[in-house]
């Protein structure tokens, strides 16, 4: 790393690893519950599992990005952060903020609003932090004795995420005017914004990976993102198909949401492109592998799986269906969760100074946790799809096809471990690596002569 | 060949002139199509009520409404025409929880008022257009042996 302040990615990083393991357990939770063992009904009913479950995913993953910023904001800007004592504060407070959404989830404290669930006191808390937040990174930014496009992408996508919250702590006494603005705040993040925070990350992993030059990884930078942003803003229709909006957005959600597979496409050829453009001399391998996976399985999760069911006549019978689930889990594993991995992997060795860019643990850790997430979306998929014949087509009643779906659940547990399996192996390594130390100043180095003229 | 401003351009321009059409749209779905398809005038205070309490203990993180939730418990955009109030009311008295075969719904403690209020939610849910979901079933009936 170049600058000492890069360190507090770690923190970040760390909660991130903390958090997902929670999220795993009631994942776990959900999945038993599903099959007919909800022991736990009287200590974490499945609402409350539920809404823990989605909203460490969103938390860790924004701590995911936030450690990324921290990390590669300074690095870009070619100096250190602005205040590392508020960074600190925002950790801290981003953690106990966190925190208490969490337990309150297993007492009744929240909005039942998927994804959303925070409640609305704690959503001025949450504001405050991410204010603080980009305050820093801002700083830093402009202060900074470069601007690049990489990190005013990445910036920009993060601001944008940070006011596209506020429509979602707005109340509506009209169920479907509520849905229609908390999808303002959901499909904008994960189908627009969050996008550019991925571009952003993404390019920058590139940028220092492949060591093709950065002017040409930019360019086509700008190409994705404004690909993402033609197809995914009016993409936000198929949220609106059967929710009480004008029909109207039949034809606008269907045209656009079409599109938006294209915008993940071209991730996945910029990527591709570059590494075969770029001299394969960098020996971190490791995120090398979670960064194309990243761009690969984006695709596969987010694209493919969404054209699936994102057409009017087929979404019609898969709307409120596990055949959602099914697209959710590996969309998000691809596009965010893999995402921050890879950036994890980047930063580690440079912050450290340990240099585990290739070992077993990891690889292993990455195909486990592929293989496994790959195998759950599949059990999804069969559940998903028995569901909507049997329900939505033959019209059987919601607990007797419930019921016939249990076996796809065992196998979503068993594909489950193996997902497991591969997180922890990537935790081991992740602790194998140790606390950041200013003995890795200027680590990073050695990796310049490694740039593609 | 595409040079990085032209790029750049294209970003730039796309975004803010697709944000403009999709929040033009969005006003006039907000003024005019959703209050119409959800016959917004008939939200009483029953109904709000019935909302808040549907927001309050998180209904969603179980059921789905107009086809949005978790999938763990049935859909109830149309559960008022399907199941009926009496039934709608024995659910959400039932006094130890209800349990269905053996799937269990947190046991709740609500007072008259606050029942007479999701009934009311459920029944405007009911009445509302959502360009035809749920649809009806498409397949027709197994066919029963003669006897």
């Amino acid at each position: 790393m170049k600058f000492t302040s890069q360190k507090i990615a770690y923190h970040f990083f760390a909660l991130a690893m903390l958090l997902l393991v929670l999220q795993i357990i009631y994942g776990f939770i959900m999945g038993f519950a599903h099959m007919g063992f909800d022991v736990l009904h009287d200590y974490i009913p499945f609402n409350a599992a539920s809404a823990t479950h989605k909203n460490l995913l969103v938390v860790w993953i924004l701590s995911g990005f936030m450690g990324a910023a921290y990390f590669i904001i300074p690095d870009e800007s070619d100096r250190e952060l602005w205040s590392v004592p508020l960074a600190k504060l925002q950790f801290w407070s981003f953690a106990i903020v966190g925190v208490i959404a969490v337990a309150g989830f297993h007492v009744g404290w929240w909005e039942g609003r998927k994804f959303l669930e925070i409640p609305r006191p704690l959503d001025y808390l949450v504001a405050g932090n991410v204010i603080l937040f980009l305050v820093i990174i801002l700083m830093t930014l402009l202060k900074g004795k470069q601007q690049t496009t990489t990190s005013w992408v990445l910036t920009m996508g993060l601001v944008f995420a940070a006011l596209l919250y506020l429509p979602g702590m707005i109340y509506f006494d009209n169920l479907s005017v509520d849905s229609f603005f908390r999808w303002w705040v959901v499909h904008l993040w994960v189908e627009g914004v969050w996008e550019l925070i991925m571009g952003g990350i993404l390019a920058y992993l590139l940028i220092k990976l492949t060591g093709v030059d950065r002017e040409v990884i930019e360019k086509w930078l700008y190409v994705v993102v404004g690909l993402t942003f033609l197809s995914g803003i009016l993409g936000t229709g198929h949220h609106y198909y059967y929710t009480g909006g004008p029909s109207y957005w039949l034809m606008i959600g269907g045209i656009f949401s079409a599109l938006e597979p294209l915008a993940f496409l071209a991730m996945t050829v910029f990527a591709v492109q570059m590494y075969r453009k770029g001299n394969k001399k960098h020996p971190n391998k490791l995120a090398l592998y979670w960064t194309m996976s990243t761009a690969i399985v984006s695709f596969l999760g987010a694209g493919l799986l969404g054209l699936a069911h994102t057409l009017p006549g087929v979404n019609l019978y898969t709307h409120g269906t596990l055949v959602t689930a099914m697209h959710g889990h590996l969309a998000f594993w691809g596009a965010y969760a893999s995402l921050v991995l890879a950036i994890i992997s980047y930063s580690m060795p440079l912050m450290t100074g340990r240099n585990i860019f290739d070992n077993r643990i990891g690889h292993l850790a990455f195909w486990c946790a592929n293989i496994g997430m790959i195998a759950m979306t599949a059990a999804f998929a069969a559940a998903g799809v028995a569901q909507v014949y049997l329900e939505r087509i033959a019209g059987y009643d919601f607990m007797t096809v419930a019921n016939e779906v249990k076996p796809h659940f065992f196998v979503l547990i068993l594909a489950a471990t193996l997902f497991t399996t591969g997180i922890v192996l990537f935790i081991i390594n992740f602790t194998k690596f140790g606390k950041p130390t200013d003995e890795a100043l200027q680590s990073e180095e050695q990796f310049e002569a490694l740039k593609t003229a | 060949m595409l040079s990085k401003k032209q790029a750049k351009i294209f970003f730039l321009g796309g975004t803010i002139l697709f944000m403009l059409i999709f929040v033009g749209i969005s006003v006039h779905s907000l003024m005019v199509g959703i209050p119409e398809n959800t016959n917004a005038s008939e939200i009483t205070d029953q109904v709000r009520l019935g909302k808040q309490l549907w927001d309050h203990n998180n209904c969603m993180g179980c059921h789905t409404i107009m086809g949005e939730g978790a999938y763990y418990a049935p859909e109830l955009t149309r559960v008022y025409s399907r199941r009926g109030e009496t039934y709608i009311q024995a659910v959400l008295t039932a006094p130890e929880g209800w349990g269905f075969r053996g799937r269990k719904m947190v046991k709740y403690n609500f007072t008259e008022n606050e029942v007479a209020g999701l009934v009311a939610f459920l029944k405007w849910m009911d009445k509302t257009n959502l360009n035809g979901f749920p649809a009806p079933p498409s397949m027709p009936p197994p066919l029963q042996p003669v006897n």
